[in-house]
């Protein structure tokens, strides 16, 4: 049995913006990177006091650095270490961002379920990303 | 080819020199060790050993994520949390690569992939902020028990082709698990799925582990896809592959809010693993996978017990 099999055009979309955005986010990931270790934007952490704190627990690497939680990196984008935190935010958004164009196009489709999924999975990826749920840490 | 051998015999050196660096932080008090040394030793040494370890996941067919964090937990002077926050993002690059390519040739669904998204990664933030609020030692016997429990699994799992599913279930009819793929040979294959309801279910667990660990979570998706619901391997491999890209997002963010994630290292740990990825694809053509996969397997069950061993104290 051989016939041409079609690939559902909200795949096609979700698949371009993944491919785009990825390749994006890995490139400005490794310009903000060569910034940063050769010093061209001075960082908030010192490069030689990052790898004394690297073997102890998050909680004291926070509390001793001064590193912010949540979005609080957004305020510390003119250092040359949280600046790396822009590619890397935008290859977790990404998902998000793919996520966003699946419910209209099922809408459309009026595919209920799979418009209430996609919903809920952007739902679910926004509360992670908000920072609203916190832990203690150790 | 003899290129391809003279890059990976040098990276392999690299990679070498990294593990004995590793062990030696470990032998010594690693503290004192990692301010001894210049900082840009441990970017560069993990960017060569990533570079490696992403060839090996290529030719032994598993993902970077699973073999990073035990590795480099283990080897590097890095603490768990930060090993973890990098992990995720490692599985997480990876997965996100390869999604286009999987979804525009029908190899990775996106009818299938959705409700199980949805299940995973609500349970990997639990998960990660579970393995975030856990004691360091608890979190590190529980990787180490899973870790062992994986290259168990590598050993043992037979994974069919093209199951059999006599009929489709109610609920994955109504969710619409079913599609086409067209094989090489221009033959195409259709495919439903059965026993959705305990296969959704098993995705509580696995996405759990995945937040927890930060893993990734490809070793479990594909036999729970596969073997349980009767998805065709190449889908199943396809899909599990996209479906980390949604997993270790959610995951991703709860390790990233917490101060987890160090630039430093984890920039060169994602580039690494994601170019040795490129070389591992373009050597798979010539390589045996098979004699690879059990020196993976051997490594993983090594790294295993040694997570073990740090995590009780021995």
């Amino acid at each position: 049995m051989s016939q041409e099999i079609e690939t559902p055009r909200e795949q096609i979309l979700y698949a371009n913006i993944l491919f785009y955005g990825c390749w994006l986010g890995i490139f400005v990931m490794i310009v903000t990177y060569f910034l940063y270790v050769f010093g061209l934007l001075e960082p908030h952490v010192p490069l030689q006091r990052i790898s004394q704190c690297w073997a102890e627990p998050v909680g004291k690497y926070v509390e001793g650095s001064g590193i912010p939680l949540g979005w609080g990196w957004v305020a510390l984008l003119g250092k040359g270490d949280f600046l790396n935190f822009v590619g890397i935010v935008f290859l977790a958004g990404l998902t998000v961002l793919c996520f966003l164009t699946l419910v209209p196009a099922y809408v459309a489709q009026k595919r209920w379920i799979f418009a209430a999924i996609a919903t809920i999975e952007v739902l679910v990826l926004i509360l992670a990303a908000s920072g609203i749920l916190a832990t203690g840490g150790h | 080819m003899g290129g391809w051998r003279r890059w990976l015999l040098v990276a392999g050196v690299m990679a070498a020199w990294a593990a004995t660096q590793g062990a030696e932080c470990f032998a010594a008090e690693c503290a004192e060790t990692t301010a001894a040394t210049p900082w840009w030793v441990w970017p560069l040494v993990l960017f060569f050993f990533c570079f490696v370890l992403g060839i090996i996941a290529v030719l032994a067919g598993v993902g970077g994520g699973v073999l990073y964090v035990p590795l480099v937990s283990g080897f590097f002077p890095f603490h768990l949390d930060f090993v973890r926050g990098a992990g995720l993002l490692v599985a997480l690059a990876g997965a996100l690569a390869a999604g286009p390519g999987l979804l525009r040739r029908n190899l990775a669904s996106l009818r299938l992939a959705l409700p199980v998204a949805v299940i995973a990664s609500s349970c990997a933030i639990l998960g990660a902020f579970v393995g975030l609020a856990l004691p360091t030692n608890v979190v590190q016997i529980c990787l180490g028990g899973t870790i062992v429990f994986i290259a168990l699994l590598l050993l043992t799992s037979k994974n069919v082709e093209r199951p059999q599913v006599p009929r489709q279930d109610p609920l994955s009819m109504a969710l619409g698990m079913s599609g086409a793929y067209q094989e090489y040979t221009g033959e195409t294959v259709e495919w439903k799925t059965h026993r959705t309801l305990p296969g959704l279910l098993l995705f509580i667990l696995i996405g759990v582990m995945a937040g927890m660990f930060g893993l990734g979570a490809g070793w479990a998706n594909v036999p729970v896809l596969n073997l349980l619901m009767g998805v065709p391997l190449k889908i199943a491999v396809g899909t599990s592959k996209f479906l980390l890209s949604i997993t270790d997002t959610s995951a991703a963010w709860v390790y990233l809010n917490q101060g987890c994630v160090i630039p430093l290292m984890a920039i060169p740990s994602i580039v690494g693993l994601m170019l040795g990825s490129f070389v591992g694809v373009r050597i798979l053509a010539v390589a045996k996978p098979k004699m690879i996969r059990y020196l993976v397997i051997g490594v993983l069950l090594f790294a295993g017990l040694r997570s073990l061993w740090k995590g009780l104290g021995l």
